[in-house]
């Protein structure tokens, strides 16, 4: 058995599941229609294969978290990943966090964001406009999410318009969603 | 710049914005929403498909409108505690599975598999980062099928979701 990964990190693990993922040659019809929506250029994860057990949702989840994290205007693709990462640290998703933060790196070119995240969390120094936005994520993700005027306010005033605070929501929250799946369904292990 | 677009021409039915007051948002919310609409019908979309399936498996409605209820009022959210409520009274669930809408109330020990949901439920909405693999083995060893496992934790995580998305657009949504 692989080493399970505890501590966050930016190298991306492989994801170990708890559950038998569906077996491609014996999905039903419906577990075949809902994974046509993954993209066909890549293997079927695990992950995927999973969830395939619920085909209905698993359906309409490809279009939404690409359109979340990937739809044009609002919020930057890089300030997204960064809500995705603020809940993946608050959630503790080692999987996700490692997926995104290695994204945000790649989009800025700035290692010293995450690596300022995964040794300070919520009290990490950033730029005001990062910090407003890490913080705003961090108490949206906690339970019971800690949201109020005062919250979208600091957003306000660190510059983020309607859109944007829309846009870090969705993302944010989002990944709320994955880690739910992925922490609890499956587990990170080091990468052969 | 001026908004014309109205959200409530198009999100009539939309569970979360209903909930959340925004519904008929004008202005900046009401631009954003618009902006957002083909993810919010996709966000409506998962609503349906975790609320209220086709196929529901060993999951019924009434079970996932009850764990809904009672994550909503975990997490403290007005709007969509009272969906819930409402949802599960259509569903006409015995009186004992009714009650599990209110946190803290708890199953009869006898009956393991409802047990072993609540547990998940309750673990997974306040602190997922405490999550380990014994909290599946327990699902297993209740008896529940692996692929109502998933359903079971797609219906957790899509609530969890919904509910900040809609404790924020309730926040925006207010007059300032």
């Amino acid at each position: 058995m692989s080493r399970v990964i505890r501590k966050f990190t930016t190298r991306v693990p492989q994801w170990r599941p708890h559950l038998t993922p569906v077996d491609l040659d014996n999905a039903t019809p419906a577990q075949r229609e809902a994974l046509k929506e993954t993209p066909s250029n890549t293997k079927v994860s695990d992950y995927v294969l999973v969830l395939a057990h619920d085909p209905e949702s698993l359906r309409i989840r490809t279009a939404l978290f690409n359109g979340i994290m990937y739809d044009p205007d609002g919020l930057s693709r890089a300030e997204r990943e960064l809500g995705a990462v603020a809940a993946s640290f608050v959630n503790r998703c080692i999987y996700c966090a490692a997926v995104h933060a290695q994204r945000y790196n790649q989009l800025t070119g700035d290692d010293a964001v995450m690596q300022e995240i995964f040794f300070h969390g919520e009290k990490a120094r950033l730029d005001p406009r990062q910090q407003a936005i890490l913080r705003f994520a961090v108490g949206l993700s906690e339970c019971p999410p800690k949201v109020g005027a005062d919250d979208i306010a600091s957003l306000r005033e660190a510059g983020l318009d309607e859109l944007e605070i829309l846009d870090l929501t969705l993302a944010t929250t989002l990944f709320g969603w994955a880690n739910r799946l992925m922490h609890t369904l499956g587990e990170p292990v080091a990468a052969r | 710049m001026t908004s014309s677009f109205n959200a409530a021409d198009s999100t009539p039915q939309h569970v979360l914005e209903q909930a959340a007051g925004v519904a008929t948002a004008q202005g900046p919310l009401g631009d954003a929403l618009a902006r957002r609409q083909a993810l919010m019908s996709r966000t409506q979309a998962s609503y349906e498909a975790a609320l209220l399936p086709e196929d529901p498996g060993g999951l019924s409605h009434a079970e996932r409108a009850v764990l809904a209820c009672r994550m909503a009022r975990v997490c403290q959210q007005a709007g969509l505690t009272e969906h819930y409520a409402a949802l599960l009274a259509e569903k006409d669930a015995a009186d004992e599975l009714a009650a599990l809408a209110t946190p803290g109330a708890q199953p009869p020990a006898e009956d393991a598999r409802l047990t072993a949901i609540v547990a998940y439920v309750d673990l997974v909405t306040e602190s997922p980062r405490d999550a380990s693999p014994e909290d599946i083995q327990r699902l297993q060893q209740a008896g529940i099928a692996e692929s109502d496992i998933v359903r079971l934790a797609g219906l957790v995580a899509f609530v969890n979701y919904q509910l900040r998305v809609a404790a924020v657009l309730a926040v925006m949504g207010e007059p300032t």
